[in-house]
């Protein structure tokens, strides 16, 4: 049984071949690329970047 | 017994212990099941010991109470922060880690002798930092901001139960990949071990951040570093201290999704919408750290912003989702067994009598209404001037972590007695009331603690009146009374804790048998939790209870925001 | 179930329901609204706290603070100056720099403003973090050593207004307090 993008309903116990599985599913089906983005996420935008804000206050005289 | 040999990874079966649970059907390993129950059982006697010093500061700040001295005030709140926020939370986290992964999977765990490594470093961590905060040269707030110094027993007690809960987390991975690789499940994961994953990975990044910041502080204890920049420290100190609230989210709405399928049948409305909230939560909850730097100086508005807001509120729009799926799930599983009169006989013919389910919807409620709304409120960015650092502040956060996460983990541990101890609830008719009273005590702090707030009342303060003070400002008799009344709801949350502890105890203890056949339970399960439910078309699903309850929800969210506006408008002006 | 693996494996193909996408529609735009609200106020509001912020050691600050507390001293007619419960009263000219240090346990000097002028506001501590929280206008700011933040403040009525520290400084962190007065 071909699978086409219109076949939403799939309750097989077959194991999923990776070309039948959207792409968005894939990456949620995947704890460590998640693992990945989500530490990277919050220490770019938050930590480097406040640590960058920290580090660039002028001193005062 | 539990033959284990460290990193056999594939060669399932005699080896590994299984039982399966008659009431759920699924397998369990025994030395998940042993692990879960060290750390459920950690949890509840560091809840004990943390709700009790959480009862002597609410007193001590009923004015007209006062019942510490100063010392012993600041002593104990930095004892009840510490064992509340890091020991009970941490350690049940730890046990509904394994839960998510090992029991709900049908999985062993993988390592167990590494898990239980984990384990003793988070209990000699917290028993040392128990020891140095009562010891009395550790008075520093469980935030412990430089240039205070505590003793170097206190960072190092944190960076041993760090450094443990990091092992927890590591094994929680690692049991995903034995499952994967053994197959034990087909497809995706559940949902509730995807919720499971997102507080996993939030935790890593918590304690990541920890481990940056007291590891140079303890030397610094130790004099080995001359000094700490303040504010540094508070940015990656609130990387862990933030994030690991953020993994209390994740880790309760898990919960309430596994609730809500175990005692009404229900099933997500769409895998797809929930599990995309989820991810929003991977991306961007942790930015919201910067809640605790609104008021800082030295920090552009850019940063501030974009971090407060969860990029764009990106994750404030996943909270709402879950807040909308939950009692979705509810409802349309209600509707299902029956329940289809009107718009609200799926709610009132819930079963309220269960624990598990009556804590599982007021903790929903409460952290939608009290912690949610008032935690957008606070981080916004120019709003959280007005509230910053006053009693506000614990009042929100005991709408988040006591209204919603300690409820919902109360709730979760009414089923994680029968199925992992094997043992069943004692006291029925008691347990039925133990939710209600600790809710009634913990909306009723939360919000007497907010209200003082407003009135400028500041947190972590032993005496409003001022006495000693040269210039005492006078704060207004609503000021007092609102901080009465929060010692009065203390006493209600603060019984409701104790019985929650004596219940818990005592079923472990005592609890009828659950390994004999015929054995049944004081507060069943839903039939369908055996089997894999098919129901419905949910293409055709009606809501109008839910839809009625997220309106009223959202309205209220407007009213406050902009509330809180005109407010600020009124005020001095600066800039 | 949620405690079980999706029953359609090929979950993400499913449809959303008309409710839930609604619903994340109205999130996501209220979502919207409130972050560039943040921003708009910014432009068209009066209380935003500014972010300039220099690096000053502890002895620096005292020394300006005590400078600026000796040029404006109130004086009373016998020429000796004027304090509130101990604390020296300053009367610093309209529109211009006000120092306030935060110290184990006190907000020091006193200080005495005209009701609708702006001053230019340092605030620094000279030991431990403590929490400006000025009442009962209700705002409230993180003081640290070594950092001094600068900001316009513009009283908008007369009063008797006092100090609070809301950060936990030690001790005698409730009987620190200050006091600002606003006259017409
Ligand atoms: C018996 C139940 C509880 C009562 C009566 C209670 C009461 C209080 C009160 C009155 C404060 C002091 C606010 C202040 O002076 O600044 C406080 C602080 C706090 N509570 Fe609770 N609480 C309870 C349970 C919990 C639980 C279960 C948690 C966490 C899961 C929690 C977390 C905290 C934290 C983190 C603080 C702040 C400590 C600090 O400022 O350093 N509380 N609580
Ligand atoms: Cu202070
Ligand atoms: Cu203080």
């Amino acid at each position: 049984m071909g699978k086409t993008d219109n076949d939403a309903q799939d309750n097989s116990d077959e194991p999923l071949a990776p070309a039948d599985t959207p792409a968005m599913q894939r990456i949620l089906d995947n704890p460590f690329l998640l693992l990945f983005i989500g530490v990277t996420m919050p220490t770019v935008l938050y930590l480097l970047w406040g640590v960058m804000e920290v580090a660039s206050i002028p001193v005062a005289y | 017994m539990t033959a284990i040999e460290i990193g056999h990874i594939g060669t399932s079966g005699a080896q590994y212990q299984y039982r399966t649970c008659k009431f759920t059907g699924r397998r369990v390993e025994r030395s998940a099941e042993l692990l879960i129950r060290a750390n459920a059982v950690a949890a509840v006697v560091f809840l004990a010991v943390g709700g009790l010093f959480g009862l002597l500061v609410a007193l001590t700040r009923w004015p007209a109470v006062q019942l510490l001295p100063a010392d012993w005030f600041y002593l104990v709140l930095t004892g009840h922060g510490a064992n509340v926020l890091l020991f009970w939370i941490i350690f049940f986290e730890i046990a509904l880690l394994y839960f998510a992964s090992a029991v709900i999977l049908g999985s062993r765990i993988a390592t167990p002798k590494f898990a239980w490594l984990g384990f003793l470093l988070m209990i000699v961590g917290a028993v040392m930092a128990n020891y140095a905060v009562l010891k009395g040269d550790s008075t520093v707030m469980f935030t412990s901001y430089p240039p205070m110094l505590a003793e170097h027993w206190f960072y190092l007690s944190l960076i041993l139960f760090a450094v443990g809960a990091l092992i927890g987390v590591i094994v929680f991975f690692a049991t995903l990949v034995v499952a994967k690789a053994e197959n034990t499940y087909n497809g995706s994961v559940p949902l509730v071990t995807f919720g499971a994953i997102t507080a996993a990975i939030i935790a890593v990044f918590t304690l990541a951040s920890g481990a940056i910041i007291l590891v140079p502080t303890w030397l610094w204890s130790l004099g080995l570093i001359s000094g700490i920049d303040t504010l540094m420290y508070k940015i990656v100190w609130w990387g862990m201290g933030h994030s690991s609230q953020q993994i209390n989210v994740a880790a309760h709405i898990s919960i309430w999704y596994a609730i809500a399928a175990m005692t009404v049948g229900a099933k997500p409305l769409s895998e797809k919408v929930s599990r995309f909230a989820f991810l929003m939560y991977i991306l961007f909850l942790q930015l919201a750290s910067a809640h605790h730097l609104l008021a800082e100086p030295g920090l552009s508005s850019a940063w501030k912003i974009v971090n407060t807001s969860y990029m764009m509120y990106l994750a404030v729009m996943a909270s709402m989702i879950h807040g909308l799926t939950v009692p979705g799930a509810v409802e349309a599983a209600q509707r299902r067994n029956g329940y289809t009169r009107g718009w609200f006989e799926w709610l009132t013919k819930a079963p309220w009598g269960n624990p598990a389910f009556s804590g599982m919807f007021m903790s929903l409620v409460m952290f939608g209404f009290i912690g949610g709304i008032t935690g957008v409120i606070l981080g916004t960015e120019q709003l959280n001037v007005l509230m910053h650092n006053t009693i506000y502040v614990p009042g929100h956060f005991h709408g988040t972590v006591v209204a919603g996460t300690t409820l919902a983990f109360m709730a979760m541990t009414y089923i994680v007695v029968p199925l992992i101890f094997q043992r069943d609830i004692i006291l029925p008719g008691l347990a039925k009331w133990q939710p209600y009273i600790f809710g009634l005590g913990a909306g009723g702090i939360s919000l007497f603690m907010m209200g003082a707030g407003t009135l400028g009342v500041p947190r972590r303060h032993w005496d409003i009146a001022m006495t000693d003070a040269a210039n005492a400002y006078e704060f207004s008799p609503a000021a007092y009374l609102m901080m009465g009344l929060n010692g009065i709801s203390a006493i209600f949350a603060a019984t409701g804790g104790l019985l929650f502890v004596l219940l818990i105890v005592g079923s472990v203890l005592f609890g009828r048998r659950l390994d004999v056949p015929g054995a049944k339970l004081n507060f069943p399960l839903h039939d369908d939790s055996k089997v894999v439910s098919q129901y419905g078309s949910e293409a055709t699903f009606k809501l109008p209870g839910t839809v009625t309850l997220v309106t009223i929800f959202f309205l209220t969210f407007i009213l406050y925001y902009f509330v809180n506006w005109k407010y600020l408008s009124e005020i001095w002006q600066f800039n | 179930m949620a405690i079980n693996a999706p029953t359609n494996r090929l979950w993400w193909k499913e449809p959303i329901h008309s409710i839930e996408l609604g619903w994340i529609i109205i999130a996501f735009l209220w979502g919207l609204f409130m972050f560039f609200f943040m921003i708009a106020w910014h432009f068209i509001g009066d209380q935003n706290l500014s972010t300039e912020t220099y690096r000053i050691t502890t002895d620096q600050f005292q020394e300006k603070v005590e400078a600026f507390a000796d040029e404006y001293a109130v004086k009373d007619a016998n020429g000796e100056a004027v304090e509130i419960n101990g604390t020296p009263l300053v009367a610093p000219p309209v529109g211009g720099d006000v120092y306030i240090l935060g110290r184990l346990w006190e907000w020091w000097p006193a200080i005495e403003l005209k009701k609708g002028q702006s001053y230019r506001f340092h605030i620094s501590s000279v030991d431990w973090q403590h929490g400006f929280s000025l009442q009962p206008v209700n705002i409230n700011l993180s003081v640290h050593p070594g950092l001094e933040h600068v900001l316009t403040l513009t009283p908008t009525k007369a009063g008797e207004y006092g100090i609070v520290c809301n950060e936990f400084c030690g001790i005698g962190h409730h009987t620190m307090s200050g006091v600002i007065r606003v006259v017409e």
